[in-house]
């Protein structure tokens, strides 16, 4: 029974809710403030393979009982994550896209076409998801331009889907819908929202 | 009758279900320059009107390391801003400042800080009326659809209707912005003079409208253009005469009245700026010489507390800017 | 030299301290109980849980007494602190047919089952003030609790049988429109989300329970004289004690939560019909917490304004115009930003006063060119 009930117990999750939970909120804060800037995330916890620790974290920090989330393929097959997130936040997991408020993505390359999830009403832009997209490494290789960075910004992640810029461009070209992207990994999150125009080089 | 309950709070006041919901709101303002995001606004304990907007963003971006900044009017001794700063010394026991420079969170009420914002800065603004449109149009049905449809004619006839009766724009605060050329957005009750440092600000700008349940921002280095006209350009206030105080110039001035015979002087409304200048040995033309009986003492009950927010100065005090202390209208 | 004063913070307390002198008065007085408030002043109490939103006797008579019987005041501080509760769940709702009914009253029916019970209220006193009131004594000539008591639990026996809804009786008769049914979603929660415009009908309805007492009052009595008529008669008030019950989904059956006072009034309007529907009545509502007859009557007259669309009938009136009408009945929000202009102004009014000098100046160069 106990051994039973330790299997079911779900992995640990922030040690302080309410400063991890606000700390990271910060770094998510900043990162969509500033497109393409990593901003640390150093709260402690231990998800479920394959969840990293940073893409938990923004879970854990922005999501509650009133807003649906999405897991891919790659999440929705291991039953331990779906178990953590929902007795961290008490978000229904939802299998339908389109009701997502949060899309947690940890599979970049087979990343579903944005056009999948809400993407706001023109008279309430704001009814769009925002996507938690789990990635290894932040480097260069983009040029990012718009509200937030002064100037430009070179900006990197690997790995993303290969129609990464022509599909931001599009997110771009609906703006003010469009989804929002907070990109999870190696400590730190960067923010790309949808008023963010992404160029190669 | 049973003993009352005991109650606790919180860090910061509100819980964290409520955090959550006004970070979600934030997020989506940033991604959204100017757009107006709807709310679930809780009731503080304090009345609307006086700042529930501004706190409850404040509350929700705030964290243990923070040191807040409060002010109203440009004071940060301001019966209000006290009772602010106050509220979140004690749910947030969190370090404050007058301090400009020292501060990492603002939360104000009708100004921006003279001494410029840098980019670790959240500046947090109280809002009464978000809606840019609202004295031109009172429905939000109507007004939700003229912003979908990026519909700004309304607030240009405004403007242009302005000129055509008084030979330039009668808006001098609250003055309109396009946001990131998209959005026209309220930018609170501050003095338009104000609105050009919000172009392209360093700093993260909330606003937060707790009675209208409204969050808007303005990320960083954001394009914020002052709405006019090829022919009547926007303007903004510039003062004849520098501040009496610390002969600051090219700064937001208070009118105070010294006496019921027209005599008036102009002190800096950013008292944090003025008192900062005047401790590096800037002097205006009434502050060294030696203090004096206040002409006017506090009167009634209590009011040995200083009931008065401001104490003029005594009989001796020199001649002060008086008619035409205005100095007209400049370009920024 | 200029002083800019830093009394703010002293200001505050002093004053603070000034308002605690005032709420206890004469100290040579006993300071009033909570008891006291509660059990003597029960139309305040009620009103500040009613427009509190907080079913809470003893915090409602504390708020009374620390806004020293300001009611807006007292129902705010209600407000500050619901919001602070943690929310458990949803009770079912509220079965005011089997209410224990302590007053009952219908103007549609001369006698009807269940019959009319006058209980305690104002009606048909001669407001002469009663200078036997001013007595100190336990217990005063005028005291008929026992009667009062009795009659209230004769009536409460099996009383959905004996005293069935007046609407209800129209209703099976087909002469009343449908109440409408109850889908089993979550409603709204106008404390828990943002109101975007138009709104459904338990958002209005919400709105209204927690709105003023004294703006619904007078935007109801405007209906009543031509703007938005509809011909309402009081089918029913009924004010008395239901059960709250509660079902928690792990628990798997309800569970009774206590019991709530409420004035429920449900007004029975005219209406002629359209093509698809023949003439028929219509229903207002109005559902308060405690006692608040002149409350549940102003919300029915106003609810049943606001449906205008719904039935065809012709817009115009003031207490037709939702969005107006439902942004602007809270009393706490109202209060707060009326009040709120006496906050300091300056740094907006020196932008004005620059504007209307400039003007003046320009103003007057104009009149002397024109003179030259």
């Amino acid at each position: 029974m106990s051994a039973q009930r330790a299997e079911t117990v779900p992995a640990k999750g922030f040690d302080d809710p309410v400063f991890d939970g606000q700390a990271t909120f910060r770094a998510a804060m900043w990162a969509l403030a500033r497109p393409g800037r990593v901003e640390a995330v150093s709260a402690a916890l231990e998800p479920p393979a394959p969840l990293s620790r940073e893409a938990a974290a923004l879970v854990l920090a922005l999501c509650d009982y009133e807003t649906p989330l999405w897991l891919d393929a790659r999440l929705a097959g291991v039953p331990a994550v779906a178990a953590f997130l929902r007795f961290h936040t008490g978000a229904a997991i939802v299998e339908d896209p389109r009701e997502a408020r949060f899309a947690l993505v940890t599979d970049p390359r087979e990343m579903p076409d944005f056009r999948v999830f809400a993407q706001g009403a023109p008279d309430y832009p704001d009814a769009s998801a925002t996507l938690i997209v789990q990635v290894e490494a932040f480097g260069d290789g983009l040029t990012l331009e718009g509200p937030g960075i002064e100037g430009r910004a070179a900006f990197g992640a690997a790995p993303l889907p290969a129609d990464f810029v022509p599909r931001m461009a599009a997110n771009r070209a609906l703006f003010p819908l469009g989804v929002d992207l907070l990109l999870a990994g190696a400590g730190g999150v960067a923010g790309l929202p949808r008023s963010v125009t992404v160029k190669e080089g | 009758m049973s003993a009352m309950p005991a109650i606790t709070y919180n860090f910061a006041y509100l819980d964290e279900q409520t955090k959550r919901m006004i970070r979600r709101a934030i997020l989506k303002a940033i991604a959204v320059p100017g757009y107006q995001v709807p709310f679930a606004a809780r009731e503080m304990p304090m009345p609307y009107g006086w700042g529930t907007g501004g706190v409850q963003v404040t509350a929700a971006v705030l964290g243990r390391d923070d040191v807040l900044k409060v002010i109203d009017q440009g004071a940060d001794d301001t019966t209000n801003a006290v009772a602010i700063r106050g509220f979140f010394e004690k749910t947030a026991r969190v370090a404050t400042t007058t301090s400009t420079r020292e501060a990492t969170v603002i939360q104000t009420r009708h100004r921006v800080p003279e001494t410029p914002l840098r980019e670790d800065q959240i500046l947090v603004y109280q809002v009464p009326i978000p809606e840019p449109l609202r004295f031109l149009e009172p429905r939000e049905t109507e007004t939700r659809q003229l912003h979908a449809l990026a519909e700004y004619g309304l607030m240009h006839v405004k403007l242009y209707e302005d000129i055509a009766r008084h030979g330039h724009i009668a808006t001098t605060y609250a003055y309109p912005v396009e946001v990131a050329g998209r959005y026209v957005m309220d930018p609170s009750p501050i003095p338009k003079f104000d609105n050009p440092k919000m172009d392209d600000c360093p700093a993260l700008q909330l606003f937060g409208a707790g009675r209208e349940k409204r969050i808007y921002a303005i990320p960083p280095h954001t394009k914020v253009r002052s709405l006019d006209f090829e022919d009547h350009p926007f303007r903004v206030q510039r003062f004849a005469k520098p501040c009496a105080l610390c002969a600051a110039t090219g700064v937001y001035l208070d009118e105070v009245i010294l006496d019921d015979k027209g005599g008036r002087m102009f002190v800096c409304s950013d008292t944090d700026y003025c008192n900062t200048r005047q401790e590096e040995g800037h002097r205006g033309e009434m502050s060294g010489a030696s203090p004096s009986r206040q002409p006017f003492p506090p009167r009634g009950e209590g009011a040995e507390g200083g009931a008065l927010h401001l104490s003029p100065p005594g009989r001796d005090r020199s001649e002060a800017a008086g008619e035409g202390a205005s100095g007209g209208e400049v370009r920024p | 030299m200029y002083v800019a004063a830093k009394g703010g913070e002293k200001a505050i307390r002093n004053a603070h301290a000034l308002l605690a002198k005032r709420r206890r008065g004469n100290e040579n007085l006993p300071s009033i109980g909570l008891d006291q408030i509660a059990a003597q002043l029960t139309l305040a109490v009620d009103r500040v849980m009613a427009e509190g939103s907080l079913y809470d006797v003893e915090l409602a008579a504390l708020a009374v007494k620390q806004a020293r019987g300001d009611l807006i005041e007292a129902i705010f501080l209600i407000r500050a602190f619901r919001t602070t509760l943690p929310r458990f769940g949803s009770a079912q709702p509220l079965d005011t047919a089997r209410m224990l009914v302590r007053r009952r009253v219908s103007a549609t029916y001369k006698d009807l089952p269940g019959g009319q019970l006058l209980g305690p209220t104002f009606d048909y006193t001669h407001r002469l003030l009663d200078t036997s009131l001013d007595s100190s004594e336990i217990r005063s000539t005028e005291s008929s609790s026992g009667v009062a008591e009795g009659a209230a639990s004769s009536v409460a026996r099996s009383v959905a049988e004996i005293m069935p809804r007046v609407t209800d009786l129209l209703g099976e008769e087909g002469l009343i429109e449908a109440s409408p049914a109850d889908d089993g979603g979550e409603p709204f929660d106008i404390t828990r989300a943002p109101v975007s415009f138009p709104v459904d009908r338990a958002t209005r309805l919400q709105t209204l329970a927690r709105g003023d007492e004294g703006y619904l009052l007078a935007l109801g009595y405007s209906t009543q004289r031509g703007y938005a008529r509809s011909h309402p008669f009081v089918g029913e008030i009924r004010f008395g004690d239901v059960e709250v019950m509660f079902e928690a989904p792990e628990l798997g059956f309800e569970v009774n939560l206590g019991t709530v006072q409420v004035t429920e009034c449900q007004m029975v309007n005219q209406f002629k019909g359209s093509t698809e529907v023949p003439p028929q009545f219509t229903r207002g509502y109005g559902l308060v917490f405690g006692q608040c007859e002149r409350k549940a009557m102003s919300m029915a007259l106003v609810e049943r304004a606001l449906r205008w669309q719904e039935l065809g009938e012709e817009p115009g009136a003031p207490a037709q115009d939702e969005e107006f009408v439902l942004s602007h009945c809270d009393n706490v929000q109202a209060t707060g930003f009326v009040e709120h202009l006496k906050l300091p102004h300056y740094v907006d009014f020196q932008a004005e006063l620059d504007l209307v000098r400039r003007m003046r100046s320009e103003h007057e160069t104009e009149m002397k060119e024109a003179a030259e």
